[in-house]
């Protein structure tokens, strides 16, 4: 009876591994812009001196973009030029970039933030006056083009910005901010529909 | 809004992005302890506050995060011209709407 009992706890998984993603699910659709809470992905910020950017990028299998503002996918995976030494890297393919960097022997520095951000997408004609209700940002194609990504602020809150098309933007937030920023976007997409 | 040209962005990006950090070009003494208490009052307290160029650090905290230096008139707010950290104060300012800054 112990036994049984003991073997039917073990089979339901353990609540300190459950991830619950802040906001899960959450979408507003306004008439020019839709904003949505994108799924979890893994996320790793990485620190390297210059020396060591070929190494980290042939081990992750993206080149890490050397030119602020920019940013370079592949595979599911985007390096976001943060500053000088500085870049995020998301994986929504589900694989672990941090796993990746640990066989780099060039001094780096990689901490997995998979848990600490939550992405926003946002999305439809009025995506970037949307954001501009917060951001100071000139938004437009010439200045912010597709592949464009930039941390930058929004409101109060620090965001992270990504151009993922003409008409999509994904927005990087803190988990803390996440109600913040999700709510100020929702209420910038409704204006930006006026 | 202002607009700050930064040195490692090499773009002008809106004042939010950015915090002033205080006077810049000031070095701090190589023998902390051994300096008397008048000199570290001058290293710690007395900035120049002058009425026209100062020569300040400021940070792209929203952005890329570094820190650079700045030269900003005082009566007009406007940035004269900005420059790496760790680079020299720059020997000639340029001509800003013209109105001869440099003195």
């Amino acid at each position: 009876m112990a036994k049984a009992a003991a073997k039917k706890t073990t089979s339901v998984a353990s609540p300190s591994v459950e991830r619950r993603p802040a906001l899960a699910g959450r979408s507003t659709a306004a008439t020019g812009a839709k904003v949505e809470v994108l799924p979890p992905a893994e996320r790793i910020s990485l620190r390297a001196p210059e020396a060591s950017t070929a190494a980290l990028s042939k081990a992750l299998g993206v080149t890490l973009p050397k030119k602020s503002k920019t940013s370079a996918t592949k595979a599911g995976r985007t390096a976001l030029w943060l500053g000088p030494d500085e870049w995020l890297v998301i994986d929504e393919a589900g694989n672990d970039p941090l796993a990746d960097c640990a066989a780099v022997s060039a001094l780096h520095s990689a901490v997995g933030i998979s848990h600490r951000n939550i992405a926003i997408g946002v999305t439809g004609a009025g995506a970037a006056a949307a954001i501009n209700s917060g951001c100071p940002q000139d938004l437009s194609l010439d200045a912010f083009p597709v592949g464009a990504a930039s941390r930058t602020i929004l409101g109060k809150a620090e965001i992270v910005l990504l151009r993922t098309a003409a008409d999509g933007f994904r927005v990087e937030c803190w988990r803390s901010f996440s109600d913040y920023v999700f709510t100020f976007l929702s209420e910038g997409s409704r204006d930006a529909a006026v | 809004m202002l607009l700050i040209r930064c040195p490692y962005c090499e773009e002008e990006r809106p004042e939010l992005e950015f915090r002033n950090a205080g006077e810049a070009h000031i070095a701090r003494s190589a023998n902390m302890a051994g300096e008397s208490d008048d000199d570290f009052e001058k290293f710690f307290f007395i900035r120049s506050n002058p009425k026209g160029i100062i020569y300040e650090r400021w940070r792209h905290m929203h952005g890329c995060a570094r820190f650079f230096n700045a030269v900003r008139d005082t009566v007009t707010d406007k940035f004269i011209m900005t420059y790496r950290a760790g680079e020299p104060k720059p020997s000639k300012l340029p001509i800003i709407s013209n109105e001869v800054v440099a003195k």
